[in-house]
């Protein structure tokens, strides 16, 4: 990394406030598809973003030349791009917006990434795709591992000097089988953690691998998912995309001010609602939380300088705040929390969620599916689709269960249900408690113009809706 | 950048030991970026980026490296040999590959694509004037881009090209919305305004109340913009060889024995010059491959990875086996008839967030967005609140499709995920006698 203060110091124009980014990643990605070496790749990047304030206005330069030389021409571009847009800017911002961040923040993990060499972690997973090739009905079969290891510095005129680094572990395992013209896939999800090599533990690796083969077998027998309004318990490995689209991207700030209209969309959300929006029953709970250990999206400061605190969005089935970072505070007066992330060194931050999780409530497994007469019991997202209000959704998932008179009963494939988002939320009627609660996180949050894709936390308990529409395939 | 990729190219080919060969590939852009809100700059700037990717092969084992250049010759050159040492390292470590795919030798292409770009300094000031009374939201790109690829039996393709693209979203005070994009390769003011005219008119027809359908089944035209997307989602899980034979495609049902509408013709049709023929490691594909004719599907994409494993022939699709240039074929149904053909029912200008809500089916959910309208008598009656859609390709591209527009429209891919896209779908409207609309 380079000595950035150093760098500051030379940069040679007048500008309000300058900041410097620089981004260092290495993104290594193994993949065993049918016992077969599928990826064995490793994707470097390396770069720095340049952002400069000058009229009310901010200007970037992202560059791949980390030269002294090159960063004083990123520095120059910034500056003229954002006097060029102060002429006709949305607002006029100035330095308060990027706060003061000083601090290091490194990632919590037990065994560090060079721990397992390539030949080592190509090893556990033909362990694990041997694994779920035994059975005749498989006819394809995945065993994959991404590590990511990532350093930020950031400095800017007003003293800031961070440091974060980051090292993410995601895994999968995941079949596909079939019997006569029935095909069926289950996997893990693709979920990942802040967390070392401990990751691939092999006893953990193939208790996956168990469940998720003896589980896609089950579904080749199954019954098509019954349809019509019924109870729904969700997993956590459902309710991930649940919490993420229907209250995540509804509540960044960003959107509700139309900066996402011309792409991922707007959001029913009016900064008028909050402090007053029923958004769901009153055992919801919702929070902001960069800080849990092991979380994908956990950080010490966001990509402005704004320290991350854990805060509530929804109080009690009601929204009392939103998703902005400190641009988005001063345009729309509302509170601010550090969600002002970029996905890398070329492109500018934006707000965007962290960890968003939903809280634990007060209702065992077993209290929720007892208490149900009809309906039905689904894990692990498939399908998912929601308007750019984020109003209306459909989502799939992979693997189900009957419930009938308070019990767990047949096996079903191809769940899927839809709604939407406050009158879903309200219809919340126990939220399972700590032993229910997963934590997990997904690297795909794709937003932004130019597009950017960012990690996302989400941890969760099982949680049961009554009266939900549901459906199974063609 | 071509000769820096011919320079570093060279370089690490003379450091290969006898058993190893490697194939490299860059990419790369210097663009300009300006998003809008409200018609005013929200954010602006500029991205410099080249990224080099390596392959290298040793005794039927490979692996993959990618490094960012800074442009600075000699520091790159030092950088890629470092990632080469690294990857000579690992490779002896992995697995042997029975589907490894060596490369071959072919005739190398060059084409660049010059263009004449607005100025960074002059974007604001020429996008500015005509949209200051409308409330728009977007994104301005523009620079130049390039592609190549090289690999250490001698081969070396090279493309490169200039583009722009403003993406664009007109807003009336009810929150009804048009979408336009305005690209190319050569910036005409006069054109810009007069298509930015065009499309603030097209304002006037969601000035009306909009009325709220009721799930069921519709007649329904389906404008290029949305046909596109719903031809987007055959690169996911859906004509890839690989996919079908994994049991993953909506298409399984087509390989055995369904068909598809006899109006419906799909190819990859590379003749535009859009997007480089060579794929990732530097196959030359057919200028014109056909996919689906007349309903019956004729050809998969298929890599030389995928034709190893399965037994069956290449036709050079890069890895992921999507679509890279596709060409839906016109119909007959002319653009002055469409409301008349249509007569009752709905006119679907854009869809949005698309998914298979069951792949193996063919089935497809979305949204409808944008300028979407009742129509009865032949006449737009009101724009339509926006409502959720549930249907399989086997209907709308099959029994459902009642006939094609005649007009072919070029829809730019405008995405920019980790670097900006090239290319785009040329694709008609389709007009179809039901339609599932499900919330």
């Amino acid at each position: 990394m380079k000595d950035l203060n150093s760098v500051l110091s030379s940069i040679d124009i007048s500008a309000d406030w300058i900041g410097l980014r620089e981004v260092c990643e290495n993104k290594t990605f193994r993949y065993i598809r049918d016992m077969n070496p599928q990826s064995n790749t490793r994707s470097s990047s390396h770069g720095i973003m340049v952002e400069v304030l000058s009229n009310g206005q901010f200007g970037y330069s992202a560059t791949s030349d980390i030269s002294n030389s090159g960063i004083n021409r990123a520095a120059k571009s910034a500056l003229d791009n954002a006097n060029a847009g102060s002429k006709n800017n949305i607002f006029k911002f100035d330095p308060s917006v990027r706060p003061k961040a000083v601090g290091t923040y490194s990632s919590p993990f037990i065994k560090k990434a060079s721990s397992l060499s390539p030949g080592q972690i190509n090893e556990m997973l033909l362990k694990s795709n041997k694994f779920l090739t035994s059975n005749d009905k498989v006819v394809s079969a995945s065993s994959m591992a991404m590590m990511v290891e990532t350093e930020f510095n950031y400095v800017c005129t007003n003293g800031s000097n961070a440091n974060q680094k980051f090292l993410i572990l995601i895994t999968d395992q995941a079949v596909n089988v079939k019997d006569g013209d029935v095909f069926q896939t289950r996997s893990m999800g693709r979920m990942g953690h802040q967390m070392g090599m401990e990751a691939l533990d092999e006893d953990v690796v193939m208790a996956n691998c168990e469940k998720v083969l003896s589980e896609a077998i089950e579904l080749l027998s199954a019954e098509e998912c019954p349809t019509g309004n019924m109870d729904i318990v969700i997993a956590p490995s459902q309710m991930v995309l649940q919490i993420h689209e229907s209250i995540g991207h509804a509540l960044e700030i960003d959107r509700i001010l139309g900066d996402e209209r011309n792409y991922a969309g707007w959001s029913f959300v009016r900064l008028e609602d909050f402090g007053k929006l029923k958004y769901g029953s009153d055992i919801m709970n919702v929070t902001f939380d960069p800080t849990v250990s092991n979380e994908m999206a956990s950080y010490m400061f966001d990509d402005g300088g704004m320290k991350a605190s854990k805060e509530y969005l929804i109080k009690d089935g009601t929204l009392i705040r939103g998703l902005g970072g400190m641009e988005s505070q001063a345009r729309s007066k509302t509170p601010a929390v550090a969600n002002f992330r970029a996905s890398s060194w070329n492109r500018a931050p934006i707000d965007r969620m962290a960890n968003l999780n939903l809280e634990p409530g007060d209702s065992s497994f077993d209290d929720m599916i007892s208490s149900v007469e009809k309906g039905v019991y689904v894990e692990t997202n498939k399908s998912w689709s929601i308007d750019d209000y984020r109003n209306k959704f459909q989502f799939g998932t992979e693997y189900g269960k009957l419930i009938e008179n308070g019990k767990l009963t047949k096996t079903i494939k191809n769940p899927n249900y839809r709604g939407v988002t406050t009158p879903f939320w309200n219809s919340l009627k126990m939220v399972g408690d700590e032993s229910t609660f997963e934590v997990f996180g997904t690297p795909n949050c794709g937003k932004g113009e130019p597009n950017q894709v960012i990690r996302v936390g989400h941890a969760t308990p099982a949680c049961l809706f009554e009266n939900i529409e549901v459906f199974g395939g063609v | 950048m071509e000769n820096a990729f011919k320079k570093i190219s060279n370089n690490l080919f003379s450091s290969l030991n006898r058993d190893e060969v490697l194939m490299l590939s860059i990419s790369g852009e210097n663009s300009d970026f300006c998003r809008f809100n409200q018609s005013k700059v929200r954010q602006i700037g500029e991205v410099l980026d080249s990224r080099l990717s390596l392959s290298l092969i040793n005794d039927k084992r490979i692996c993959h490296g990618s490094i960012t250049l800074g442009r600075d010759l000699e520091n790159d050159i030092k950088l890629a040999q470092n990632e080469l040492d690294r990857l000579k390292l690992e490779v002896t470590q992995l697995p042997k590959d029975p589907f490894l795919v060596m490369p071959s030798l072919s005739d190398s292409l060059s084409e660049k694509n010059h263009g004449d770009l607005l100025d960074s300094s002059h974007v604001v000031d020429a996008i500015s004037p005509i949209i200051k009374n409308v409330d728009l939201a977007g994104i301005w790109a523009s620079g130049n881009i390039f592609r190549g690829c090289s690999n250490s039996m001698g081969l070396m393709h090279w493309f490169e090209t200039d583009t722009f693209s403003f993406d664009f979203s007109l807003i009336t005070k009810e929150e009804r919305m048009v979408k336009g994009t305005f690209a190319g390769n050569n910036w005409d003011q006069l054109r810009y305004e007069s298509y930015m005219e065009n499309s603030i008119e097209k304002l006037k027809l969601l000035e009306r109340n909009s009325v709220k359908i009721e799930p069921g089944n519709y007649r329904t035209y389906i404008a290029p913009a949305g046909v596109s997307d719903l031809i987007d989602m055959l690169s996911w899980n859906g004509v890839s060889e690989s996919s079908i034979q994994q049991g993953q495609s909506a298409l399984i049902k087509l390989k055995n024995k369904d068909r598809l509408s006899s109006c419906f013709s799909l190819e990859e049709n590379f003749s535009s010059g859009f997007v480089p023929r060579f794929n990732g490691v530097g196959e030359v594909s057919p200028k014109v491959l056909n996919i689906i004719d007349n309903g019956i599907l004729r050809n998969t994409l298929i890599s030389s990875r995928t034709a190893k494993e399965y037994g069956v022939n290449s036709n050079y699709a890069d890895d992921g086996e999507y679509l890279r240039s596709p060409k839906m074929a016109a119909g007959d149904l002319d653009e002055t008839d469409i409301l008349k053909s249509l007569d009752k029912g709905l006119y679907l200008s854009n869809l949005h967030y698309l998914n298979w809500s069951d792949n193996l089916g063919g089935r497809v959910t979305g949204m409808t967005r944008y300028a979407c309208f009742w129509v009865e008598n032949g006449e737009f009656v009101a724009p339509i609140e926006n409502m959720r859609f549930d249907d399989s390709i086997y209907n709308f591209f099959g029994q459902n499709l009642e006939s094609v527009g005649s007009q072919l429209e070029f829809i730019p891919s405008v995405g920019s995920y980790s670097s900006r896209s090239i290319g785009g779908n040329m694709c008609p409207g389709i007009l179809l006698d039901s339609f599932k609309l499900t919330l």
